[in-house]
């Protein structure tokens, strides 16, 4: 999904006589997409670690209950970090079938990665059903707007990444996404394993740290 | 007479060094292993005391892992670094500031 | 416009380019100048719209107790007379110079994400209009510009006025946090050989370091508007008391982000001046690296300072001691700028065209602001000093005084490089001086108003206060800067039309966007230039002319036009103008209009 929009040109750098198709000239070497990409990642810290902070500043602070303590359950979160954790690692056994030219693997590797992906927000959706039942609202008390709002974003970005990898895989399935365009499922698993950091810290910061 | 010009600024995208699918496992394998050990602390109690600074620790470990390796910041230009760990020590001085002024300040009398 | 449009060649492909409506071509540009001029010419719309509220706002407090404007009104026109002057005028008048500027400055032929360019000015100009609509249904935005919580609460302002406050800025906070994204990779990215971090112009080091701030500023306040959207539609409990939520969170989280936007603001009003002060000096900038750190020093200091803005809420001696202190640091790093300028300028041989006189203009009134600001810094003094005019008159320095001088410098500065023609100095200099009457006229005053106990954000004022004499002349200062912005127009317009012909470089200036044509090209330079110093028209003019304006590169390719950033932007501003439907949905529908626009976006061709 990914397509390089730099702006080509035709360069005589002195040292290596000129080119004769364009090629992207960048001053770093790096390719323009995967800076925007780190900027863009550096910018959603700032809008997670908000999101984490309104959480923090008022743990422990809500009126009435269900509370934290009663219901977040630490051995079912745990797997479903594993789950995630696991999932960044076929991402990145993707990419490398990708740009070793394995096609079929690059496309099994990805939908597996979509997939674990899948079981992580099954595990979401388990957790979010149990506690609603429990009583547990946005509207309940702080505990349930400040969970339900920091754990919905991060699960709204697992969703966006689920849907950007289906694409993925139906496109290197195809052939229009090869080992030349592997920048596509990079940028792609950036903001994979991105979003699994994320969970790093709230799975710590928000089950962990009571 | 040489041309120091372009010296921070390599033209050629050369070949980027990768890691090999045995460290991609073998860091896996490391990350499951700090996530069974955060959850087996959480259980004792005689580390109760410990416990917030050992999984902030562990975390970060992780962390900082899933950014070197699988994110390939460890094998990238450092310009890539810097756009990303800049914003981030931002988002850590917003959570820490926040915790100070609601949790902590409020402990000390006017 | 005419201008730009007749200036478009077909030169870059091989066979003629079929010409194009204007209309047409606007609407699905993605070149940077075209996008520079778009954004300008809204911001000084905008301009317009901010002004006619606050005339409307200066004549209520013309005399005490009156009763021209009811509060109800008085307060939705203080609320987007700031709303607009912060979002839909010093924001996307820097965007518009950044754009058209900073590409030139570095020797590129365009932005590193030209759709991406496009898609943040239609998402802009959308979302702006869908802000000012709410005029028309009565329910234009009152809880104040920073919208504290819990006023801002559905139980305390139950009508839309809100949602298309924090809705409306949701979406101009992602477009510009898409902007800052563009130009950061721009700058990294983009620079021709030669062009080291050190010897970019200044004005592209402001544009670099605010494009940081926008980036990490902007998400902090995303949350927050989400955080009141949320209470107001969903009935979270973010701000509400009676579950245990603080008004505080709100004031913490918003001037997080408010600080650095007002850094945001000036930076690039500091890079202008550093640009025009060394050209009509004749003299390079004194003490480029200083220059360079002190900013960035601003930049990350300016993290710092945010809970100035709430010294009177309580927050204790420590928090209070800990803000004043950071807050008299900042002032270093940007006091050490004005003594720069003032170098600069000595021993240099000056010529007081237009575009000097605001940029010096700039550099008095400006540290005027600076001083009452450094007053509010300390802590016991802003108890007095806060919610009363004399912050009013602070900040109204430092911003007209600094960013809106700098901008009338900038546009007679760099009008000849956007349009070829030079604007007319008589009546900007007529212009010049009836602004600086008339804005001294209207804001010295305020000082004594506020200390001497006259509150903001309140529609009148007591007869015994004693204050109508101070208020009439800071009324009637309003005048004088009508009559100065609409000179101003008429500058343009004649301008257009009957200006003398400018070449590439009618000022002499050092910089690579004047090694162009004036108008550039398309493809602004013939040839990328290999630069070897800071000053490359002062010091290797030659080449550098050549590679810009000589013997083309054989292929040059620029990005072809696409209507999908426009049909994105349409979607971004359906989905959160849907919130307001209360259908808890509904906002889906334009996620999924969005999704559509994206996928098309990726897949369609840039070759």
């Amino acid at each position: 999904m990914a397509q390089a929009a730099a702006v080509t040109t035709t360069h005589d750098h002195g040292h290596d006589g000129g080119h004769d198709h364009a090629v992207p000239y960048t001053s770093t070497g790096i390719s323009m997409w995967k800076v925007g990409f780190w900027v863009f990642l550096g910018s959603e810290t700032l809008f997670f670690g908000t999101l984490i902070s309104a959480y923090m500043v008022y743990k422990h602070e809500s009126v009435v209950g269900p509370y934290s303590s009663e219901l977040l359950d630490i051995p079912i979160t745990s797997i479903s970090t594993f789950v995630l954790l696991m999932s960044s690692l076929a991402m990145v056994l993707a990419l490398d079938a990708l740009q070793h030219q394995t096609r079929k693997k690059a496309v099994i590797y990805t939908l597996l990665t979509a997939g674990l992906g899948c079981v992580f927000l099954g595990f979401q959706a388990f957790e979010f059903t149990h506690f609603f039942h429990e009583g547990l609202t946005l509207q309940k008390n702080l505990f349930g707007s400040t969970f339900f709002v920091l754990t919905g974003f991060h699960g709204a970005h697992v969703s966006i990444g689920v849907m950007w990898l289906l694409i993925l895989a139906v496109d290197i399935m195809r052939g229009r996404t090869g080992p030349k365009e592997s920048l596509r499922l990079e940028i792609a698993g950036l903001y994979w394993h991105f979003v699994d950091i994320v969970w790093i810290a709230i799975f710590t910061l928000i089950y962990l740290i009571k | 007479m040489h041309n120091h010009d372009n010296d921070d600024m390599p033209v050629h995208s050369g070949e980027v060094e990768h890691a090999s699918v045995r460290t991609y496992v073998i860091v896996g394998i490391i990350l499951t292993a700090i996530t069974g050990v955060e959850v087996a602390i959480f259980y004792i109690d005689a580390m109760q005391g410990i416990l917030i600074p050992v999984l902030m620790v562990l975390s970060v470990v992780k962390f900082v892992t899933v950014v070197q390796f699988f994110m390939h910041l460890r094998y990238d230009n450092k310009v890539l670094s810097r756009v990303f760990f800049g914003p981030l020590m931002l988002a850590i001085l917003v959570v820490v500031a926040m915790i100070l002024l609601f949790k902590w300040l409020p402990k000390f009398a006017w | 416009m005419a201008t730009i449009a007749a200036h478009v060649p077909s030169t870059s492909h091989p066979g003629a380019k079929k010409k194009k409506s204007l209309v047409w071509d606007l609407m699905t540009t993605v070149d940077h100048k075209k996008i520079g001029i778009m954004y300008g010419v809204t911001a000084l719309f905008f301009m317009l719209v901010g002004g006619l509220e606050a005339t409307l706002i200066r004549i209520q407090l013309s005399k005490p107790e009156n009763t021209f404007l009811s509060a109800e009104t008085y307060n939705s026109l203080f609320t987007m007379h700031g709303t607009t002057m912060v979002f839909m005028v010093g924001m996307p008048i820097a965007v518009a110079l950044f754009n058209y500027i900073v590409p030139l400055q570095i020797g590129a032929r365009d932005v590193a994400f030209p759709r991406l360019n496009a898609l943040s000015y239609w998402i802009f100009l959308i979302g702006a209009l869908f802000m000012n609509s709410s005029w028309f249904f009565g329910a234009a935005p009152n809880g104040g510009w920073f919208g504290y919580a819990n006023l801002t609460e559905k139980l305390y302002t139950p009508g839309l006025n809100t949602d298309f406050w924090a809705l409306g800025l949701q979406a101009l906070g992602a477009a510009s946090i898409m902007g800052a994204v563009n130009f950061i990779t721009t700058i990294i990215n983009m620079r021709c050989p030669g062009m080291k971090l050190m010897r970019m112009p200044l004005f592209t080091w402001m544009a670099f370091i605010t494009s940081f701030l926008i980036a990490t500023a902007l998400p902090v306040f995303a949350v927050a508007l989400f955080m009141i959207t949320f209470d107001r539609w969903w009935g979270t409990n973010f701000f509400q008391t009676m579950a245990g939520g603080d008004p505080m969170v709100w004031q913490h989280i918003f001037w997080m982000f408010g600080h650095p936007e007002v850094y945001i603001l000036i930076l690039p009003a500091f890079g202008i001046v550093s640009e025009i002060i060394p050209t009509f000096s004749r003299k390079p900038l004194f003490g480029y690296a200083v220059m360079v750190y002190s900013a960035s020093l601003i930049g990350l200091i300016g993290w710092g300072v945010w809970a100035h803005h709430m010294f009177a809420t309580g927050m204790g001696p420590i928090a209070d001691a800990f803000f004043t202190i950071s807050t008299m640091i900042i002032a270093i790093p940007t006091g050490v700028k004005i003594f720069n300028w003032m170098a600069t300028m000595f021993g240099g041989s000056i010529r007081f065209t237009t575009a000097m006189l605001f940029a010096v203009g700039m550099v008095i009134e400006f540290t005027i602001g600076g001083v009452s600001g450094v007053m509010h810094a300390t802590s016991p003094h802003d108890l007095q000093q806060t919610d009363t005019y004399f912050v009013v008159a602070h900040f109204h320095y430092v911003l007209i005084g600094g960013l809106i001088f700098s901008i009338f410098g900038s546009l007679y500065y760099w009008f000849p490089k956007f349009t070829g023609k030079m604007m007319n100095e008589t009546i900007g200099k007529a212009q010049f001086w009836i602004f600086v009457i008339g804005f001294n006229l209207t804001f010295m005053p305020q000082h004594w108003i506020g200390l001497l106990g006259m509150p903001r954000r309140t529609f009148t004022y007591s007869a015994e206060l004693n204050l109508g004499g101070l208020n009439m002349m800071s009324t009637v200062g309003v005048l004088f800067q009508a009559v100065s912005v609409l000179l101003l127009i008429a500058n343009i317009i004649y301008s257009l039309k009957r200006g003398a012909a400018a070449g590439p470089n009618p000022w002499g200036a050092a910089t690579l966007e004047w090694a162009t044509e004036s108008p550039p090209v398309e493809h602004n330079f013939n040839r990328l230039p290999h630069v070897h110093t800071r000053e490359p028209l002062w010091l290797e003019a030659a080449e550098i002319e050549d590679a810009a304006r000589g013997t083309p590169d054989p292929y040059i390719h620029m990005p072809p036009s696409s209507y999908w950033p426009l049909l994105t932007a349409f979607g971004v501003v359906l989905t959160v103008a849907l919130f307001m439907t209360g259908i808890w949905w509904a906002p889906l529908v334009g996620m999924t209009w969005i999704t559509i626009g994206a996928i098309n976006w990726a897949y369609e061709p840039t070759h």
